[in-house]
């Protein structure tokens, strides 16, 4: 029992902290909610209540699972890199345009969602390596970096989409609609599930392969976990700095892009969707493990669409829903969180190893 | 006569499952020298953190003058007039000495205002009454280490101790300044203090000590007076087996230049010289050793050879070409290994896989992957290979090298550096701090490897293991090669030490 409980000790922490994040939100639930019971109904149940609300969190997953991954990587190598955000928001805007511009070539539609995804990607490949470079080159701070380039992904993104790809026929502001061709297939009836998704599991198998099984994944993971190790066994650290940003970009690239081909159809966002904050949140409870990572990304996802439920139909705010997740969260990452438990197990087993070798010799 | 310290049935288990101390029992006598010996991970260290207060232990009682105690901080154990000098010594590098020692009790005007007079006062009595001389004024940086630990014990003094506990203090003091250190040693015995002195070198252990304890494996294996026990005794009780301290065998083929250094100097960011104009060569089938004490150039040397750090001018060759301004991929490619001094800094990436760090030098190479594409069956079947030729003990080669004890993840870094046919090792303090079978295997390996034709360049603060190993020896000083000893055989310490200090030059 000890044994099982040291080899899965991180596993069975993260359980807790969960169900404990649980009841201090069905407590807080009691306290504010005069039919809490039903409350809880909408919270934990809710988001299974149809197909379409299945289909919700199947749809708020894909583009946290793609940031989520834009993340790891470049974690992995223990750079923080937060731009996922920005790198989402301006290959999309950039994707968009570039859509709309070689739209008169009338590309056959396989091959123009191709091009397009591609061109997000490099647009994000792009975007990832400024910070990399800068990083490498000049020692810059990573976090400040990239929270500054995620102003300027912005900006830059809102000029462009409002000031030349702008539907003035449309009475808000967004940028003209796709050609039908390049919509990305949503496949399940009364739900927005769309091939992205299908792409974004397909992105989980191929940053797991890369991390895991590939010459770079092995150096970004080396430099990861000691970069002066790296550095002394030749691995060129430069080099995996940058290619760490860069790869981590063309996933949120590609995310950002298929989130406006499956979901909206045009670029119509005017402040930052979050979903490269999300990414980090799902990466740090994932471990910087893409498959964890996708599962992460389903769980916060459902937490979410459970609080939509409960905000429309009980009187028990949405915001009570950003406190459950910060407090399941906070209890994941605190790494110290029950490791004085583990530490008593583990001298009760070490103590009871030595002894008994002693009796035995 | 009376007891200081009693320790009963102490038990010792680290977060990491390792057990430390096994039921340790233990009487430390008043007014004695009291050594403890043992192999590194024989538990003395972590005994002396819980008699310190550094430690909890989980079971057992300690006595100090009688009276039960349990020190849940080192601030208790001070007040109990234990005083401890650390191995790495705690000091503030930037103060003046007489600030390093009154810190924390520092007189004061009106409870706010240093009173610098009262301090010099107090330092100075101390001084006088234990005839430690310290110069007061100077900064902490300035002092060479011996005085600095001189400075670590009077600032325990300072506190009242009346029992010091001294952490392999000799570890970093040439020959010389381990006598001046006895002498005071000695002197505070007079003077009715109880001293507790780790040291893992039989010879001090014998010259200084009244008793001796013996810890093996986390136990107690013997105490008994030092007069009692012979050198060999010790050792023996210390390692459970007969130990050898003779020379390894000399080489027997001596090739041509492996390594070449050329007027090397280099200038740190600070535009000081840490490397003066350094030339030497090493030739295939030889080990020559860097004797010298930590801190001479010896840490910018090896980096600068193996491409971690660029020299300011002169040239280093590696079988004739020079590897000036390559990448430390290239110099590796060039067939040079290094063993670093800092196993964990440099060496392994502790929280990957065995097989992970076993293929760090090597992965990108053909059977390792293809394409860039790693193959896992190959690394995995190489990665037992080696595990099993050098002896690592470790759960399995999916383990994270963190489970495995210091002497199997210095054996990890080893096998790598070993296995990758070298021709020029530099292996720089490669049994430090690892357990006396380990290192005995350790210094087989490159024995191993020089006679079978590398070239090797050991840097080492260990004189023992410079005088076992090398062929020829240089001694470093200041970022100098002062002296060269060509001829090994008879030579000892004290041979070595007034070059170390830099009291003597060679011609």
């Amino acid at each position: 029992m000890e044994k099982f409980i040291l080899k899965y000790f991180n596993l069975i922490r993260t359980i807790i902290a969960i169900l404990i994040g649980f009841i201090i939100s069905v407590s807080l639930i009691f306290l504010v909610s005069k039919d809490s019971i039903a409350a809880l109904g909408y919270l934990f149940l809710g988001p299974f209540g149809s197909i379409s609300r299945i289909g919700n969190i199947v749809e708020l997953a894909t583009p946290i699972i793609f940031c989520g991954i834009a993340i790891a990587i470049p974690f992995q190598a223990q750079q923080f890199n937060v731009g996922a955000e920005g790198t989402f928001f301006i290959s999309a805007a950039f994707g968009t345009a570039f859509a709309l511009i070689i739209q008169g070539l009338n590309l056959p539609g396989f091959i123009y969602i191709l091009v397009v995804l591609t061109f997000a990607g490099l647009m994000g490949a792009f975007w990832g390596f400024i910070p990399g470079y800068l990083k490498a080159k000049y020692r810059a701070n990573m976090v400040v970096l990239t929270l500054m380039l995620n102003y300027i992904a912005y900006f830059i993104s809102i000029y462009l989409i409002n000031y030349h790809f702008r539907d003035k026929a449309a009475g808000y502001l967004t940028s003209y609609r796709l050609p039908e061709t390049l919509f990305l297939k949503q496949f399940i009836p009364n739900t927005r599930i769309h091939i992205g998704f299908l792409i974004a599991i397909a992105s989980v198998f191929i940053a797991y392969y890369f991390l895991y099984h590939t010459t770079l994944g092995y150096e970004i993971r080396m430099v990861g976990f000691n970069f002066h190790f790296a550095k002394y066994s030749g691995i060129n650290v430069f080099k995996v700095i940058v290619l760490s940003s860069l790869i981590g970009g063309i996933f949120a690239g590609i995310g950002g892009m298929a989130e406006v081909m499956g979901i909206h159809r045009r670029f119509l966002w005017q402040s930052l969707p979050g979903y490269g904050w999300d990414g980090v949140v799902v990466a740090i409870i994932g471990h910087n493990n893409p498959i964890l990572i996708m599962f992460a990304a389903f769980f916060l996802a459902y937490l979410r669409i459970g609080g939509q439920v409960l905000n429309l139909l009980s009187d028990v705010p949405y915001e009570l829903i950003s406190v459950i997740e910060a407090i399941i969260i906070l209890l994941i990452t605190a790494e110290a969180f029950l490791e004085n438990v583990k530490y008593r197990i583990t001298v009760r087993e070490a103590e009871k190893e030595a002894f008994k070798n002693e009796s035995s010799s | 006569m009376a007891i200081a310290i009693s320790l009963r049935d102490i038990v010792k288990v680290y977060p990491n499952g390792v057990v430390a101390n096994k039921k340790v029992n233990l009487d430390i006598e008043e007014k004695t020298i009291h050594a403890i010996v043992g192999e590194n991970g024989a538990g003395k260290s972590t005994l002396m953190k819980i008699i310190f207060g550094v430690e909890m232990p989980q079971e057992g009682e300690i006595y100090v003058k009688g009276k039960k105690v349990t020190f849940k901080t080192p601030m208790e154990a001070i007040k109990s007039g234990i005083g401890m000098v650390h191995q790495h010594l705690m000091l503030a590098e930037d103060l003046t000495v007489v600030e390093n020692l009154t810190l924390g009790i520092e007189p004061r005007k009106f409870k706010i205002f240093l009173d610098k007079k009262e301090m010099n006062n107090l330092a100075k009595k101390y001084i006088e009454k234990y005839k430690i001389e310290v110069p007061l004024e100077k900064k902490i940086k300035e002092l060479p280490i011996g005085l600095k630990q001189r400075v670590e014990i009077l600032k325990a003094l300072l506190r009242n101790a009346d029992i010091l506990i001294l952490d392999e203090p000799t570890a970093v003091l040439t020959p010389q300044e381990t006598e001046v250190l006895f002498k005071s040693l000695k002197e505070l015995k007079e003077q009715g203090k109880t001293i507790i002195f780790i040291s893992h070198k039989l010879k001090e252990v014998k010259e200084i000590a009244d008793k001796v304890t013996i810890m093996r494996d986390g136990k107690v294996i013997a105490t008994d007076d030092a007069s009692n026990l012979s050198e060999h005794d010790i050792a023996r009780l210390m390692v459970g087996r007969e130990v050898s301290f003779e020379r390894i065998e000399e080489s027997r083929h001596i090739g041509n230049v492996a390594l070449k250094v050329e007027n090397l100097s280099y200038f740190n960011r600070e535009k000081i010289q840490v490397l003066k104009n350094i030339n030497f060569e090493v030739r295939e089938g030889e080990i020559v050793g860097i004797a010298g004490v930590e801190g001479n150039g010896q840490t910018e040397l090896v980096e600068i050879l193996t491409g971690l750090r660029e020299a300011s001018s002169g040239a280093v060759y590696v079988l004739g070409q020079n590897i000036v301004n390559k990448s430390v991929r290239e110099i590796r490619e060039m067939g040079v290994s290094h063993i670093p001094e800092d196993r964990m800094k440099n060496g392994v990436a502790d929280k990957a896989k065995v097989k992970e760090n076993l293929i760090s030098d090597r992965y990108y190479k053909n059977n390792f992957s293809k394409m860039g594409i790693l193959n896992y069956e190959y690394i995995d079947g190489a990665s037992n290979e080696l595990v099993k030729r050098f002896n690592i003990l470790a759960p399995s080669i999916e383990a994270p090298v963190n489970a495995l004890s210091g002497g199997n993840i210095q054996k990890v870094v080893v096998a790598r550096e070993l296995s990758s046919n070298p021709k020029v090792i530099i292996a720089s303090q490669p049994v430090r701090g690892i357990d006396v079978g380990s290192e005995e295997l350790v210094h087989n390996f490159i024995k191993d490897a020089r006679d079978s034709g590398c070239a090797v360049l050991l840097v080492s603060a260990d004189l023992d293991e410079i005088l076992k190993l090398s062929t020829r020896i240089l001694v470093i000083y200041n970022g100098e090669i002062v002296k060269s000893f060509d001829k090994v055989e008879g030579l000892t310490g004290v041979d070595l030490g007034p070059y170390m200090l830099g009291l003597k030059r060679g011609e």
